[in-house]
């Protein structure tokens, strides 16, 4: 740790806090939007608005405070019924919701508000307050932010020598007084430290032995205090007590003082007894073992924790290959153990990836605010139905998709969803939905954007693709392929351009960045029933199961989600279709051949693929090919290295890794590979990977 | 003189800060997150001033002083109202329920240790 600053670290917790409270208040309102709110939603979030308010008073954040406060002015008069919820209400908190939500990051960033949504939602949130602020008062009287200082060394009040004022204070507690635990010394102590005090007891009342009720108070003082400070810091100090005795503080000197002035003044039958004595040894809290409790970490460590895994991960590679080598019987008790650590680096590794996975619940939160904004700003009624919210991912994985996603979620909304009267038309209902899914299957993460609109109109995607020359006028495309032209850059199909989005602008940008994350987006749709977008990922961005093997000379790496089989090609099942073209026949199919030497470069392409081996991919969007490799060496675990911008980003390669000798091999893109591949031999014999030596 | 201190406040930054306001004075800090949590601390532990939140989770703070002074064991312990509410019935409403006395969000870290110096003699 090398903050030093408390204060900083508060903040920064502050942040992480709100946060969370920002996520309870999604929830809280969703709960109240669906009817599935068991009564506490309103609790819930009157509780999250309050907090932040409280927590952003302490660090002085003005605006945060006083949106805060007026908007749980409005969810106070809620939670005391005076105010019903409708949906009118409901989507100012929501709108409530996101502002506050700008606010604390814009904050945490230390930027400029948006002030003048700000004054919008304001006035619209005073409206529904049941007492509504003139404009012209002070808006918050009974809260004034007040920017904390921790300056305890300090004392604020350095003693100006100025002229004493005397006080004469007349105090007699009342049986209450006791009943809240305040007690008459430790007032008269408080006193004390403003200056110079003489106490006098009157101990007139007290009756006999045999007449004192033991919770009655007999006792009043006069108290005579010399000091520098003024009538309102004396009288603070009778504050907790105010209401709870007799009290009378006359300013100006008087004769009347008392000489036998007695400072240890007789507590008095006070049934108060004086703070029991402390136990500065007492062991902490027992935590309610039932709750999870959660440890806090710097991610930075984490990152380094990751670091570490990898390294054994390479490590161990390099054990198990120098065992190899070295000639040891698989039964031996060496092998037998590396075959253990083998399987506790997997576990370990596992158990660290989990540190960083994050469920994707606050990625869906933002998403349903996009689908808020983006259907009023087009005038659609269009809800977000999410599924899958508690499905876990790497914290990397997860801030890289918020931006692709919202992109197809604007997109849904501009040009997925139809105008309400064309969906009634066609037997909808008006409002539109959008589903949002996140599931995992084996071992990817699976993130499913569905609307039920219109689908894709394929006849005009087709004319507009023929329009703009990306593909030959006489080309005869399936519909699974018209639909993939959305993809290419540059595509759009809308006759205007929206402000928001247009179908197609930009999808070429979402599919770069799911590749860039080791994923692969397919689309489908259905005229009239809507379209689906899937996105498949890794789970994590750090290690892959690959599959190692040799290409002319090379070492490279193939995930081996991708590999279904493997082939070894035979004149039986091969059938030349020309020169360098051929295909292998595989259960009723035929697949392309591609020889991965030749499409890296790194030779002209063979003659004959005969007695050679082939690995049957299978990409995402079912596409099959046979890759031709020279040798399959291991199918391994691979510890990612990403290779920075300074290296020429080439087609097909994804990334590079550090195998068990030391040797550095290139991590391929394979769905990459095939496209390039088909794109007519865009990967050409003149085209050179740069190797990676870092 | 140091104190030992029990703060009830469902916020963690608010938790924070009372242990950052506190604890360089000599204060023992021990905190709880709700009123239910607070009544399960206070089973182990007699601190010489509780501070507690008023809008918590499961328990408010009014339940959970009714809930200690109602107990056998801490009648007579100060409670301090942490509140941002400072208007007059939210005092009374404090006292009523058997707090000792009141600190307005954002407390001053100088004032909050005199009071708790002074509620606890």
């Amino acid at each position: 740790m090398t903050a030093s600053d408390p204060m900083a670290e508060i903040r920064a917790s502050f942040f992480v806090e709100c946060e969370e409270l920002l996520e309870a208040l999604q929830d809280g309102l969703h709960a109240l939007e669906t009817g599935t709110d068991d009564g506490d939603a309103i609790h819930v979030i009157f509780r999250a608005v309050h907090s932040i308010k409280g927590g952003a008073g302490a660090f002085g954040l003005d605006h945060m405070v006083t949106f805060s406060h007026r908007y749980e002015t409005v969810l106070d008069a809620v939670r005391d019924a005076r105010l019903a919820v409708t949906t009118d209400l409901l989507g100012l908190f929501f709108r409530a919701a996101d502002h506050l939500s700008d606010i604390v990051r814009a904050a945490r960033e230390d930027e400029d508000f948006p002030v003048a949504t700000s004054a919008a939602l304001l006035s619209e949130l005073d409206a529904h307050a049941a007492d509504p602020q003139p404009a012209d008062q002070p808006q918050e009287p009974d809260f004034a932010p007040v920017a904390l200082s921790l300056d305890l060394l300090n004392d604020p009040e350095t003693k100006n020598e100025t002229a004493l004022n005397r006080y004469q204070i007349y105090f007699t507690p009342e049986p209450e007084l006791f009943e809240t635990a305040n007690d008459v010394p430790h007032i008269f102590a408080a006193l004390a430290e403003l200056g110079d005090l003489t106490v006098k007891c009157d101990t007139n009342r007290v009756p006999t032995l045999n007449q004192l009720a033991p919770e009655a108070v007999y006792l009043s003082w006069a108290l005579s205090l010399d000091t520098i400070v003024d009538e309102a810091e004396v009288a603070s100090i009778f504050e907790f007590v105010d209401g709870l005795c007799e009290l009378q503080i006359l300013p100006g000197p008087t004769t009347s003082v008392a000489d036998e002035a007695d400072t240890s003044a007789e507590p008095g039958k006070s049934n108060a007894s004086s703070a029991p004595l402390s136990e500065p040894e007492a062991s902490a809290p027992p935590r309610d073992t039932k709750n999870k409790t959660f440890v806090r970490v710097d991610i930075e460590r984490v990152e380094r924790l990751v670091n570490l895994v990898g390294e054994l991960v390479i490590n161990q590679a390099m054990l198990s290959q120098s065992m190899q080598s070295a000639g040891l019987s698989p039964h031996s008790d060496a092998m037998n153990g590396l075959e253990e650590f083998q399987r506790l680096t997997r576990d370990i590794q596992d158990s660290v990836m989990m540190i960083r996975a994050q469920p994707v619940k606050s990625l869906f939160q933002r998403m349903s605010r996009i689908v808020r904004e983006a259907s009023a700003s087009v005038s659609k009624d269009v809800r977000l139905i999410t599924d899958g919210e508690t499905t876990e991912v790497d914290k990397t994985v997860i801030e890289r998709l918020a931006d692709p996603l919202t992109h197809m979620i604007r997109n849904a909304v501009d040009h997925g969803i139809e105008p309400a009267h064309a969906r009634v038309e066609n037997g909808k209902p008006a409002q539109g939905a959008i589903h949002l899914r996140a599931s995992h299957r084996s071992g990817r993460v699976i993130i499913d954007v569905s609307d039920d609109g219109g689908g894709i109109d394929r006849a005009r995607v087709f004319q507009t693709a023929k329009d703009k020359e990306l593909v030959s006028a006489d080309a005869n495309l399936s519909d699974a392929d018209i639909d993939n032209l959305l993809f290419l850059p540059g595509f759009s199909t809308a006759s205007s351009v929206s402000d928001l989005s247009g179908r197609g602008v930009g999808m070429d940008v979402v599919r770069t960045a799911i590749h860039a994350l080791g994923g692969r987006i397919t689309i489908s749709s259905e005229p009239g029933q809507g379209t689906l977008f899937s996105i498949s990922l890794p789970l994590t961005l750090a290690v892959l199961d690959g599959m190692v093997v040799d290409v002319a000379g090379e070492t490279l790496v193939l995930p081996l989600s991708v590999v279904s089989e493997t082939l070894t090609l035979t004149k039986a099942n091969v059938e030349a279709l020309g020169p360098g073209r051929s295909v292998v026949r595989n259960r009723g199919a035929f697949l392309p051949l591609l020889d991965l030497g030749s499409v890296l470069g790194y030779r002209t392409i063979s003659d004959s693929f005969v007695d050679r081996i082939a690995l049957v991919l299978t990409l995402e969007d079912e596409v099959s090919i046979a890759l031709v490799v020279d040798e399959i060496q291991d199918q391994r675990q691979v510890v990612i290295k990403g290779l920075d911008d300074s290296f020429y980003r080439a087609p097909g390669i994804a990334a590079a890794t550090i195998l068990g000798d030391g040797q550095i091999a290139l991590i391929l893109d394979p769905a990459d590979i095939v496209a390039h591949a088909n794109a007519g031999g865009a990967i050409s014999s003149t085209y050179h990977v740069q190797e990676a030596r870092a | 003189m140091s104190l030992e201190i029990l703060a009830v406040d469902d916020s963690r930054t608010m938790r924070d800060m009372i242990r950052l306001a506190l604890e360089p004075v000599g204060f023992t800090v021990h905190t709880a997150d709700d009123g239910v949590h607070g009544t399960e601390v206070l089973a182990d532990l007699n601190p010489d001033v509780i501070i507690t939140d008023i809008n918590m989770p499961r328990l408010d703070g009014f339940g959970f002083i009714d809930a200690v002074r109602n107990g056998s064991d801490h009648k007579t312990t100060p409670i301090l109202v942490l509140t941002t509410e400072a208007a007059p019935e939210m005092k009374m409403r404090a006292r009523s329920a058997g707090a000792t006395g009141w600190i307005v969000k954002p407390f001053d870290p100088t004032k909050l240790v005199k009071a708790l110096q002074m509620v606890a003699g």
